[in-house]
């Protein structure tokens, strides 16, 4: 029986395969998840659009919120921007990192469609991007109240994504116990 | 319907970045030239279609290589510069995987194959091998000629 | 209209396939001779309405039809006629289509060149490539039909061909990786159809030989054409990069030359029967795999059809089906007790053996790194990337032990070899081929230790060869007497031997000695490569059919002479608004020269230059012809002829008696 039994082996590493490959069927292999994922977010000093100081981490650490990178030359920016001032309307905070974009057009854009942003960020060279793992705009981040990084979404930020990916998670760090007894 | 589009508009990005891009960096050293080329080749462009950043052209390619060359540039080693990366992008970026817990299995895989490989020929050659000392049911003589006729047989063919 | 007819024409060949697969069949599984002998007609007929479709949709491409969808994604009308033609192909619905057709071909070919086969064995094979046809084409019918409309809503114009497709490459490259593909499907066919029967002997062999290296042949060169074109076409100078969808194009023919050296001892022997059945399976299942792979989007590749993973779905099922009721077949029917035929440790067997270990070691390797990302993301273990340096790193090593095993193959003897005598044989080869590896590479700038072993083992391959050759043609009255002696089929093993030497002097060469310069240049400055000057020029406008451009005229001299005037140019093409660099090659049989223009750096007329000086890297494509040549050749052979009458004869007796 022995020597039968070893001429099934090629269909048993087929049928492994074949598994794999039918679980492949649902994966996007395009799609990155950030290797920042639980870490912090990192340091920075930068300017702040339309307003001289400079903006760093510990100005926005503190509460659960989101950072959008975007710029003018994005086409999908435009598209999910709209959106966004929705969102900002409801209250959520919001911070942009205005991306290898340019200081006049990034101020046009926002006063024809509206400024979600509690402060934009202007990252000029891209140096935070790099640091952030960006690859292309947009890309929205949620940092929660310590400052961590607990997820990104590459791509436009719609209805559907908003509530079914982002809010739900929003609302989950919003609540959550912050060491040292910080308010939310 | 919207991700079919989607695709057909990734497959008309697709020739952008698959251009040849030449960068002009000038080194200080003609050692590190050689390396910035060696890692533009590793590493791989987070963005494109299975492209390394040495080709494609994609704007973070740019920046990625910009990276590199400020980072050899500043002393950095070849292990430093790549965990750089990573730890921004992910594994991903890497195309000669690290030799860890779990790329172990990719790394080996071809040793082990080529292990059972030669287990399996010696055991082959060897069973073969008893084949032959047993007794085939012919006379010694008629072995002899029967060889004899194979390999003049064989000579012709 | 005439989309109609081609949709219309594929359903019928559809059908068509569809009783080929289940008639003729069921009548060798009943000995029905009347419905086994409707096979042959219907592989025809499969073809007839196959080819009416396929000539149906160049007649949508040529007369610029973009009321069917593909031509309005895939062509224009300021597209030059013959890439409207070869259009047809560049793109997932019209390459099924062609995949079809060249199934029809390969059908058709084997139920008419096979008047000598049995028929209950013919019923057979032509059952299994009827199969094969209702997979293809009900894929397309259901998922992928080219003859889709744009009604209403037809555009004016076209997207227009990818521009790096618009080139005489897209026009032989895949129908000759076709010609590959589906070949190998005829050798599987063969294989079935011995499982099938229960029987597997030396003449099932006999009659997959030629067919298998033909097939082989047209893989070997339908890869050699994706390679050049990569190198020439997209501008940076390399011409393999371990891409997955490349991947899946070599695997098929790393577990073909296995495959065809396994059917070499099968044959002659009676030998390894249940390993070359297993390898003829095993290589249709890696073309399938790599349509699989191409068009399902499971892989990241430039070269990917844009699909979506329900038709993923389809190819997946199709391939299961295929590939795990073969291996079922396999580990039910496949001899379990191995012939009683014996070869010593020292014999050509042996080293055939050893052939198809490092081949099948090879494919695996690749097959196991290829989708290696995949199974990692699927375990949910992260996201991973394997590419060059990886395959590089594990790939070159195996094919260097394989070398040495080449040299003392065509030279060895079958059954029982002693070393004594490979010695005497290959002593004066073995010390000259130590000479050139010491010598020749002086004879570059630089000195390379790969290089010296890349030559002294292909040195080893060739004087071995001679060696053997010499041996045979020594007996006769003269040397053209001699000569004529010469089978093809050792022709086709000599030539095919000597280009792979030549291939693997070749990638080794231009790997180790390829030197390449990126700088800025503006027209009056001149960079020295390896003792040529490149000198820019002047930067001129283009025009050509469909682009725009800026051409760099460079003039390459070599001690005062000069060796080359090369344009490269930076186009962009009007329809799409694509940009793409053309490089401008001058190729010799022992080096190129190679330049490409990268971006407009400033305003005085500065670009970025790339300058390549690659020695032998030609070697490396003419080897791959060879190869193809050489396997060509083989099927000359007079045996395959002389079966038709010695067959025939039996072929009434294995008809009754099985």
């Amino acid at each position: 029986m022995a020597p039968r039994l070893k001429l099934f082996l090629p269909l048993l590493i087929f049928a492994v395969m074949a598994i794999f490959l039918f679980r492949g069927l649902s994966l996007d292999p395009q799609a990155l998840p950030s290797a920042l994922i639980d870490q912090p977010l990192p340091e920075f000093s930068l300017p702040v659009l339309g307003q001289e100081r400079l903006i760093q981490r510990q100005d926005i650490v503190g509460e659960a919120a989101l950072l959008n990178v975007w710029a003018t030359w994005c086409v999908s920016c435009r598209v999910e921007h709209p959106y966004l001032v929705q969102i900002g309307a409801g209250g959520i905070p919001i911070y942009g990192i205005n991306y290898k974009d340019e200081d006049a057009a990034a101020q046009r854009w926002l006063t024809e469609l509206g400024d979600p942003y509690r402060a934009n960020i202007v990252d000029r060279e891209g140096t935070l991007g790099l640091d952030l793992g960006v690859y292309g705009a947009p890309e929205t981040y949620l940092v929660d109240a310590n400052g961590v990084i607990r997820y990104r979404h590459v791509g436009v930020v719609d209805e559907r994504v908003w509530l079914t990916i982002l809010q739900p998670l929003y609302q989950q760090l919003k609540v959550e116990v912050v060491p040292g007894g910080v308010d939310g | 319907m919207m991700t079919r589009a989607l695709y057909l508009i990734l497959l008309l990005l697709v020739p952008a970045t698959a251009l040849a891009v030449i960068e002009t960096y000038e080194f200080s050293d003609p050692e590190l030239e050689l390396r910035y080329r060696q890692l533009s080749l590793e590493l791989r462009c987070p963005k494109c279609q299975n492209q390394n950043i040495a080709d494609s052209n994609a704007p973070i390619s740019q920046d990625l290589r910009k990276l590199l060359y400020q980072q050899l540039e500043a002393g950095a080693d070849d292990e430093e510069i790549l965990d750089y990366m990573v730890a921004r992008y992910g594994e991903f970026v890497r195309y000669r995987p690290r030799y860890d817990g779990v790329t172990a299995v990719l790394w080996l895989a071809p040793v082990f194959l080529l292990l059972a490989g030669i287990v399996l020929a010696l055991m082959t050659l060897r069973s073969r091998r008893k084949n032959a000392l047993q007794p085939s049911g012919l006379s010694m003589a008629d072995e002899e000629e029967l060889r004899s006729l194979l390999d003049k047989t064989e000579k012709r063919s | 209209m005439i989309p109609e007819i081609g949709h219309f024409a594929l359903i019928i060949g559809f059908s068509l396939s569809l009783v080929l697969a289940t008639v003729p069949a069921w009548g060798a599984w009943r000995r029905n001779s009347r419905a086994m002998a409707l096979a042959p007609g219907l592989a025809v007929g499969m073809l007839v309405f196959v080819s009416i479709s396929f000539i149906c949709l160049c007649v949508a491409f040529l007369q610029d039809d973009f009321s069917v969808k593909v031509v309005a994604s895939n062509s224009n009308s300021l597209l030059p006629p013959i890439y409207k033609f070869s259009a047809v192909w560049g793109n997932h619905e019209g390459s099924l289509l062609l995949w079809a057709l060249i199934l029809s071909f390969w059908t058709a070919a084997v139920a008419l060149f096979s008047s000598q086969l049995p028929l209950l064995m013919l019923s057979r094979v032509l059952s299994v490539m009827g199969v094969i046809g209702v997979g293809f084409l009900s894929f397309m019918l259901l998922t992928s039909n080219p003859f889709a409309r744009l009604l209403p809503g037809t555009p004016a114009d076209g997207n227009d061909l990818n521009p790096l497709l618009q080139d005489p490459g897209l026009i032989i490259h895949p129908p000759l990786l076709y010609m590959g593909y589906v070949g190998f499907s005829v050798a599987f066919a063969f294989a079935i159809a011995a499982l099938l029967g229960g029987r597997l002997d030396a003449s099932w062999a006999r009659w997959s030989r030629p067919w298998t290296n033909v097939a082989w042949a047209f893989l070997t060169l339908g890869i050699m054409l994706g390679s050049w074109w990569a190198y020439y076409e997209l501008g940076w100078g390399g011409w393999w990069f371990w891409d997955p969808v490349e991947n899946a194009s070599f695997m098929p023919w790393l577990a073909g030359t296995a495959l065809i050296h396994s059917l070499a001892a099968t044959e002659k022997r009676g030998l390894f029967k249940s390993w070359t059945v297993l390898l003829a399976i095993f290589a249709f299942s890696l073309s399938l795999l790599g349509t699989f792979l191409v068009r399902s989007g499971v892989l990241t590749s430039v070269h990917a059809f844009a699909t979506d993973p329900a038709r993923g779905l389809f190819i997946l099922i199709f391939l299961a089906f295929v590939v795990g009721g073969s291996l079922t077949l396999y580990a039910l029917r496949a001899p379990a007790v191995s012939s009683r035929v014996s070869f010593e440790w020292v014999s050509r067997e042996s080293l055939i053996l050893c052939n198809n270990v490092v081949f099948l070691v090879a494919t695996l390797t690749v097959l196991f790194g290829t989708l290696f990302p995949l199974i990692m993301d699927a375990l949910g273990a992260g996201k991973y990337s394997v590419g060059p340096p990886y395959f590089n790193a594990v790939f070159v090593p195996l094919m260097a032990l394989l070398v040495p095993f080449m040299g003392l193959g065509p030279v060895s003897r079958w059954k029982r070899d002693s070393t004594r005598r490979w010695q005497s044989e290959l002593a004066i080869p073995t010390v000259v081929a130590l000479l050139c590896g010491l010598t020749l590479p002086l004879l570059h700038a630089q000195y390379n230790v790969w290089v010296a072993l890349a030559v002294a083992l292909s040195a080893w391959l060739l004087l071995g060869l001679l060696r053997d050759l010499w041996h045979r043609v020594r007996g006769a009255a003269s040397l053209t007497a001699g000569l004529r002696r010469i089978t093809p089929s050792y022709w086709g093993m000599f030539v095919a031997h000597l280009g792979f030497a030549a291939c693997v002097t070749g990638v080794v060469a231009t790997s180790q000695y390829n030197i390449e310069h990126d700088l800025k240049m503006t027209p009056g400055d001149t960079e020295v490569i390896a003792g040529y000057e490149f000198h820019f020029v002047e930067l001129v406008p283009a025009r050509g059919p469909n682009f725009v451009a800026d051409e760099a005229r460079f003039e390459v001299t070599r001690n005062g002479e000069v060796v080359a005037q090369l344009a490269p140019q930076k186009r962009r093409y009007l329809a799409s608004g694509q940009v793409m660099t053309e490089a401008a090659i001058d190729d010799g049989l022992f080096r190129d020269l190679f330049v490409a223009m990268g971006e407009p750096i400033g305003q005085d007329g500065a670009w970025a230059m790339r300058l390549h000086y690659k020695p032998m890297v030609r070697w490396m494509w003419l080897g791959a012809i060879m190869m193809a040549l050489g396997a060509f050749t083989t099927v000359l052979d007079k045996r395959y002829r002389r079966m038709r009458s010695a067959v025939s004869a039996q072929a009434g007796e294995a008809l009754h008696g099985t």
